[in-house]
């Protein structure tokens, strides 16, 4: 960060910076927890999750009213005033992880009562690499690296497709096997959470590069979700 | 004369801050002093050239200005001396012994002054957080929530606490972190401990178990089922007899493969944070998995071809592992590739990185299914898989021993024209080799 001539304002900016680093780092357990809790089959770890989730609010009511603080005490201009922007927006960014975070453990808690089902770990697997990209973004975000951030930006046509890869299997599940319809929704579920919360991280990434380099990545996000015009015709199997 | 006065003023001022171990005649003292000597000058100089030397007014005037100055440097001084008052971590809190103990541990130790911002971090602290620490917030360099709220509630000579954490990606690693504040100094030490290996050989163990008795199961079951057919109303059919023992035989050699493949990823996934350090020629390495798998290629009726750009740096890895990476590729190409078509392997080298691109010209693979293909058991198609004799884990091993390369495998493909696997790792740099380390073949 660069030097301010008002020491108090460099602080309270940095003060700003820091809580966002705090509050990726629960999103960033949460999340990572939620799919453990998943994978491992692991109730407590399901709802410690659930039970996180109010820090997480806080912590995002706590910025807003820093950052509110700063704007209107101070007036920051430049790439301050897109710091303290970009900390309001990431909040409620990360925040919305820690929500579908949370969804996620709780159907991992309904998901553990059914015997085993190996399309979870499918599932477990695409959480991961959407965990590996709120982890780079937020890398990115300590590091102020924007080509870091493009990146993660550019890569989330990749969960898309693991994601529309897994729909069509659980849609075939559910066909041949109509007692799988129960299970196989909340797995639907889970995955779509899991797509979502890849969705945030790309927007993190956008308003990290922002944030950064003043100007915006490209309107057109890299899509690659079709799931909304999938069908798989009935006795495909 | 009185121009002198600011001088003066700001020299008096200056005086009342203790100088903090610096000489008190810095090039920052001179300039502020300059300043205000300088403007009030120039300001008598204007009156001076407006009214002549008679006039009295220009004493008045130089003294205002310089008088303004001495001030703003007087208050620039005693706001240094704030700060610095503010901030006494800037002083060294470590006698260098410490400093060298802590330098040598070999766990990672971070200590926070009592603002939360790192002060020291040792070696084994730096590979985790990066060389450029100092001064930062506890969160921006470990973003764990555990550890931050053990830093908040531990009191100053209490009881450590410890937590334990994992960071799950891009490689699962656990920790365990005693957070303790000194009694005597505002310090707070933070130790990491891994666990890792414990951790993984505990859920290796259970993995393997699962994924055994999963995929065991229905070759065992065909088996079985052939076994009681052969005692009973097929004891006597000698031709059934034959037709059941080829196919038992087919399964048992399946089961037998998967065993292998499983044994093989459990090795590789227990070694997987930590970093091969051999130096590896790729090149050979490559030659030698092509070599191994030429008769296959030849009884596919597929021409293997090899290409490799001269002077390709070397690379860390485990040899073994690396040839299994290599073997598995051309495997699949010459598995999945057309009949009477090609393989090409090519190797290049671009930016420090080597990349070794395995080509094949067969049916490619659906564009939804390339993101899940090193998923463990994943078969695109089921059916043609297992009669190729598939065990769904030649990817997923690949995808383990280039992620413990810190490498990045990539996959494209297009329907009817062929896929390519490009495995890119980074080379060992000429600097590294030039100051030739101690490299160890030891894990």
């Amino acid at each position: 960060m660069t030097e301010h001539t008002v020491k108090a304002f460099g602080e309270k900016l940095e003060a700003l910076t820091t809580a966002v680093a705090q509050v990726g780092g629960l999103a960033e357990t949460q999340l990572a927890d939620a799919i453990e809790a998943i994978s491992r089959r692991d109730n407590a770890r399901a709802e410690a999750v659930i039970a996180s989730d109010r820090r997480v609010d806080l912590m995002q009511y706590q910025i807003e009213d820093q950052a509110l603080k700063l704007l209107a005490l101070r007036q920051p201009m430049a790439v301050d005033l897109r710091e303290t922007l970009a900390a309001l927006k990431m909040a409620s960014e990360l925040e919305r992880i820690g929500d579908l975070a949370k969804n996620i453990a709780k159907r991992a808690i309904v998901l553990n009562r059914e015997p085993p089902i190996r399309l979870a770990q499918s599932l477990a697997r695409m959480g991961r690499q959407v965990l590996a990209q709120l982890k780079q973004v937020l890398d990115a975000y300590a590091r102020r690296d924007a080509a870091s951030a493009e990146a993660v930006w550019k890569q989330d046509g990749e969960i898309d497709e693991m994601y529309n890869s897994l729909f069509r299997e659980l849609l075939t599940y559910m066909m041949e096997d109509p007692r799988t319809i129960g299970l196989c929704t909340h797995l639907l579920f889970v995955a779509k959470n899991i797509e979502r919360a890849g969705d945030h991280c790309t927007n993190v990434a956008e308003t990290v590069y922002y944030m950064v380099s003043g100007d915006h990545l490209a309107v057109d996000r890299p899509k690659a979700d079709v799931t909304s015009e999938t069908s798989v015709p009935y006795g495909h199997t | 004369m009185l121009p002198a006065a600011p001088v003066v003023a700001a020299f008096a001022i200056r005086q009342k801050t203790p100088a903090m171990n610096k000489p008190w005649l810095t090039w920052q003292t001179l300039r502020d002093w300059l300043w205000p000597f300088a403007c009030g000058l120039a300001v008598s100089g204007a009156v001076i050239w407006r009214d002549g030397v008679h006039g009295q007014s220009w004493i008045w005037a130089g003294a205002v200005v310089a008088a303004i100055f001495a001030f703003i440097a007087g208050g620039r001084a005693w706001r240094e001396h704030a700060i610095e008052k503010a901030a006494p971590a800037e002083a060294d809190p470590l006698p260098d012994l410490a400093r060298e103990v802590f330098e040598r541990l070999p766990d990672p130790l971070l200590l926070l002054d009592n603002s939360g911002r790192a002060v020291f971090a040792n070696a084994a602290m730096r590979a985790v957080v990066g060389d450029e620490y100092e001064r930062k917030p506890l969160s921006v360099l470990l973003r764990v929530p555990a550890i931050q709220q053990a830093v908040e509630t531990v009191g100053p000579g209490e009881e450590p606490a410890a937590t334990e954490f994992a960071t799950r990606v891009p490689i699962e690693r656990h920790f365990q972190a005693y957070v303790s504040k000194s009694a005597i100094a505002p310090l707070t030490l933070i130790l990491l401990h891994d666990l890792t290996a414990i951790k993984r050989t505990e859920q290796m163990r259970a993995d393997f178990v699962a994924n055994a008795s999963h995929e065991l199961r229905t070759p065992l079951a065909a088996v079985s089922g052939f076994i009681d057919t052969l005692r009973g109303h097929a004891r006597d059919d000698a031709e059934a007899r034959e037709e059941f023992l080829t196919i038992m035989s087919v399964e048992a050699q399946r089961m037998r493969r998967l065993i292998e493949d499983l044994l093989s990823l459990t090795r590789i996934e227990l070694n997987e944070h930590v970093p091969p350090s051999a130096r590896i020629d790729l090149q050979a390495v490559v030659k030698s998995a092509a070599a191994a798998l030429a008769p296959l290629a030849e009884s596919e009726g597929i021409a293997l071809e090899m290409s490799a750009e001269p002077g390709l740096p070397q690379i860390a890895g485990d040899r073994d592992e690396l040839t299994q990476l290599f073997q598995n590729l051309i495997h699949n190409a010459i598995k999945y590739g057309r009949t009477g078509g090609h393989v090409w392997i090519s190797l290049t080298a671009k930016a420090g990185m080597v990349s070794v691109a395995v080509r094949d010209d067969g049916e490619g693979i659906p564009r939804e299914a390339i993101p899940r293909l090193t998923e463990r058991f994943y078969r695109v198609d089921v059916k043609r898989s297992r009669e190729r004799g598939g065990t769904g884990l030649g990817l997923a091993i690949v995808k383990h021993i280039v992620n413990r390369h810190h490498g990045r495998l990539q996959i494209d493909s297009e329907l009817g024209s062929g896929s390519t696997f490009t495995v890119t790792m980074p080379g060992i740099s000429a600097r590294e080799i030039a100051a030739d380390r101690p490299v160890t073949e030891v894990l």
